[in-house]
């Protein structure tokens, strides 16, 4: 009946173990408390739960990526705090418990903090930078969206009922064959990358389409904004990328519940099969995470220094160069497997080729901040750290591509300290920096700028304290993933490595003051024009935050910054002549609830309860019937109704401060912005 | 955003059976991606075809004569399924209906003659878990007969979208994209042909 979940699936077998799962709950059920207290249910249901609006969207994703985060660094501050102290002892944490966070933490960083972060960021802005009152298909959107959350919370439950998989993020068989891993933790591994991975797979298709059917008109490929094509590469990424996901964990589940033999180490397996097929997804997404990043700094850099972006054009060669060399690399990350000399050559080459691309981006956006007036905020902030410390992982990166150096340093904390320095300040400070660029886009206003800076200062110091010692310590030949070691000179490394993730969790503390005093000082940081930063692009063109329908008329696009080019026109902010009724796509439940169903599915599947399995697929099925037969799923916005609102955005406008003085808060009234009149 | 509220009466508007139109567009990107996973189970199958662990090989399983016979009943179903949007385009609803019944048909016996061969594989102990030959068999070829079963399930549907509905604009634009991934369908078999059954029985 219940397959094989009894009651020692509760983590009996450690109080760390028995305190996380009680944290989860506890804070599940104090979240569901305070709403209930609020008496919000309703509103949240009707406004965000079942909002198929992209912009809803994208703040449910970030909110989502921005929980993970808290998981996967509490994760990381045990992992450094066992190694700081299991110098010849067991330290705190038993090993199966130890592996289970290994292998969780680095599982939720990518899958459920960087995915739905960018899948968050390219909802917020990729239709407001286009011109388009929303994406292709509205409703698989909302599907990809509770599909990913619903990954998120299998990871989640796999703390409270059974252990989570304890084979890394990237459950290498044979250890993570039925043989060596009986246990469940595989399964809930699995399932919750291939949920997730399905509804990442939909993001990308939803966003290739709406980049190239729902343009502004005028809008050529090469006068769309830096991010829209990093988010064009990404997506296409995805979509070619993601079945290889699919495929090896898929085939991994086949071998673990049917007994199959793609890698086992018998009976016709080849386990390095795996390792093939999950780095030719497992490359392109490190590129899939990090394009969208290079968007945002481009974007960064352009507003905070006052000038059109320098190379525009080679940036979109280069973007797109390194979307095709990214599918010619996976075989670097297990050059020991023992290919041919030549087969590693040919790899480590194509390596570090990538390598070209990269450069010119960081030259292009050197060039611009070239002579313009930087203003040091904290997006900028954010980048200038990004560009710094990325050229040195970037080195050492070089470096691990050269295969007779790769058979010294790999599965050693040198590998670690590269990747971490790749992903840390490429794609996290990236997501940060747009974070603090397009929150007064989503809510209306701006961050507060002393915590924000407080909060990279503690992050970049916290980073190179927490990542350099690992250089060292692979240098020194420590291997990655130790729960214990017995060599007295890695210990002064690894407390400064601790030391380092503690200073990180200021820079997450300082994020999270930041949030609460910006919310309670918002009256002082209201931006009433929509563009607070004087940005180029035309997501700076709506209010903010935008209206449901984000242009009342659709903008004409003329040149490549388009906002810029309107302002300088003098018509950014003209009134059109007359309204037209507006049609939106309608909320709907079935993104929730199919994102419901695929979790309980999830987790029937981990237990091997194949009747709720398979009632959850009949009941997918039929939901996903009843929401692709629907005709009539758009409301209507009348066209005075949409008078009423671009008049009271017309009034904001009038308020609004005609300049930002750079670097301070003060504010210049000048002249109210053209055409503004109420 | 485009054709929504125009004044000409739907019967003479053009149908939304264009490839360049969004939904389609998107579509064609979904069968990409879908490709894909093909492609990297094809490539998993020619990896694991010579590892037979010691079991039977493609030329004591494989019977041609049954394969061929798949093969005909499934190309024949995208031939039925191309005259019902043959009779779309004229607008004959019932004449797609009857296509659509016999491309169901031809769909379901092609289902039911590889469950078939399933059934006699495994009822000779050439299981899916007897080797990594017959591992990477039944999930490639099985991947391929679930699309079908899919594709199935989406013609039902549509039968039941045409006799309620009639051709509209909506029903005319998933007929015309459920024809894409049915005929995506008939590609990807013809491969399974060349690449698993003829090698297979040629040098087992």
């Amino acid at each position: 009946m219940l397959g094989k979940l009894t009651i020692d699936a509760l983590p009996f077998y450690s109080w760390v173990a028995m305190g996380g799962a009680m944290v989860t709950v506890l804070g599940a059920l104090a979240v569901m408390g305070v709403i209930t207290w609020l008496g919000a249910w309703g509103y949240l249901w009707r406004e965000w739960l079942t909002s198929v609006d992209h912009k809803r969207i994208g703040i449910m994703y970030i909110v989502l990526a921005l929980i993970m985060l808290l998981r996967g660094f509490v994760d990381a501050i045990m992992m450094r705090a066992q190694q700081a102290f299991a110098l010849n002892s067991g330290g705190y944490l038993p090993a199966d418990h130890f592996d289970q966070i290994f292998s969780s933490h680095g599982t939720i960083m990518i899958f459920f903090v960087a995915m739905p972060f960018m899948s968050g960021l390219m909802n917020l802005i990729v239709p407001l930078q286009i011109g388009t009152r929303d994406v292709s298909f509205p409703y698989m959107n909302s599907l990809s969206l509770w599909l990913t959350a619903s990954g998120a919370a299998l990871v989640m439950v796999s703390l409270v009922i059974g252990k989570f998989s304890t084979a890394g993020w990237t459950a290498y068989p044979p250890y993570s064959g039925i043989q060596y891993s009986p246990g469940v933790g595989v399964d809930y591994w699995s399932f919750a990358v291939l949920i997730s991975g399905v509804g990442s797979t939909m993001t990308g298709i939803n966003f290739v389409s709406t980049i190239f059917k729902r343009r502004a008109p005028g809008m050529t490929l090469m006068h769309m904004p830096l991010f829209t094509w990093t988010v064009l590469t990404a997506s296409v990424l995805v979509v070619f990328a993601f079945p290889g996901l699919t495929v090896s964990a898929g085939l991994l589940e086949l071998d673990r519940m049917l007994g199959m033999h793609f890698f086992t180490n018998g009976d016709g397996g080849n386990m390095m099969m795996f390792a093939n097929l999950f780095w030719i997804w497992g490359h392109p997404e490190v590129y899939i995470l990090i394009l969208p990043a290079f968007g945002v700094f481009s974007h960064v850099v352009t507003t905070f220094s006052g000038k059109r972006l320098f190379g525009y054009t080679s940036l979109v060669y280069a973007t797109a160069a390194i979307g095709i060399l990214s599918f010619t690399v996976w075989l670097h990350h297990f050059f020991t497997m023992g290919s041919s000399a030549n087969v590693n050559a040919f790899f480590g080459i194509a390596t570090m080729i990538i390598a070209v691309p990269t450069g010119v981006k960081v030259f292009d956006w050197l060039f611009t901040m070239y002579r313009g007036r930087i203003q040091f905020r904290s997006p900028m902030l954010w980048t200038l750290g990004f560009m710094v410390t990325f050229v040195i992982g970037g080195m050492s990166g070089v470096l691990l591509a050269l295969p007779p150096v790769d058979y010294l340093m790999h599965n050693t904390t040198f590998l670690v300290a590269h990747f971490h320095n790749m992903i840390i300040p490429g794609v996290l400070f990236g997501y940060l920096a747009g974070y603090q660029f397009w929150f007064p886009k989503a809510f209306g206003f701006r961050l507060n700028e002393q915590w924000g800076k407080w909060a990279f200062w503690c992050w970049i110091i916290g980073f190179y304290l927490a990542f350099m010692p690992l250089y060292v310590l692979g240098l020194l030949g420590m291997p990655r993933r130790m729960e214990h070691y017995d060599v007295a000179e890695w210990q002064p490394h690894l407390i400064v490595a601790a030391v380092g993730a503690c200073v990180i969790l200021l820079g997450i503390l300082c994020l999270a003051v930041q949030l609460v005093v910006s919310i309670r000082q918002r009256d002082q940081a209201r931006d009433f024009s929509g563009d607070p930063w004087l940005g180029r692009t035309l997501e700076w063109a709506t209010s903010s935050p935008p209206a449901p329908y984000n242009f009342a008329v659709l903008p004409e696009v003329r040149e490549r910054d388009a906002f810029q080019d309107l302002k300088e026109r003098g018509i950014a902010y003209e009134k059109p002549k007359k309204y037209e009724d507006i049609y939106l796509p309608k909320n709907s439940p079935v993104g929730i609830v199919v994102g419901g169903l695929g979790f309980v599915f999830g987790f029937a599947m981990v237990w091997h309860v194949w009747w709720i399995a398979i009632v959850c697929l009949l009941l997918i099925t039929a939901a996903l019937i009843v929401l692709s037969s629907a005709d009539d799923n758009e409301y209507c916005i009348t066209a005075k109704e949409v008078e009423k609102i671009e008049k009271a955005r017309y009034r904001e406008l009038a308020k609004a401060p005609r300049i930002l003085l750079p670097e301070s808060e003060e504010v210049v009234p000048g002249a109210p912005i053209q055409g503004a009149v109420p | 955003m485009t054709a929504r509220r125009t004044a000409i009466p739907e019967q003479d508007a053009p149908l939304p059976i264009d490839g360049r139109d969004e939904k389609a567009f998107g579509f064609w990107v979904y069968l990409m991606s879908d490709a894909i996973i093909f492609a990297l189970l094809f490539a998993t199958y020619i990896v694991l075809s010579g590892n037979t662990a010691g079991g039977p090989g493609g030329k004591e399983l494989f019977d041609l004569k049954r394969a061929f016979a798949e093969t005909m009943v499934l190309l024949v179903s995208s031939a039925t399924f191309g005259l019902a949007t043959v009779a779309m385009v004229s607008r004959d609803s019932s004449g797609v209906l009857r296509w659509l019944i016999v491309t169901f048909l031809l769909g379901a016996a092609f289902v039911a003659m590889e469950l078939g061969e399933f059934r006699d594989m495994i009822a000779q102990g050439a299981g899916p878990d007897r080797s990594g030959f017959l591992s990477a068999f039944f999930t490639l070829v099985g991947t391929h007969g679930l699309h079908v079963s899919i594709g199935l399930i989406g013609i039902a549907v549509m039968c039941v979208q045409v006799v309620m509905k009639g051709l509209t604009n909506p029903v005319a634009s998933r007929l015309y994209r459920l024809g894409l991934f049915w005929h995506f369908l008939d590609i990807v078999w013809v491969a399974i042909f060349s690449v698993v059954y003829l090698p297979g029985v040629l040098d087992g």
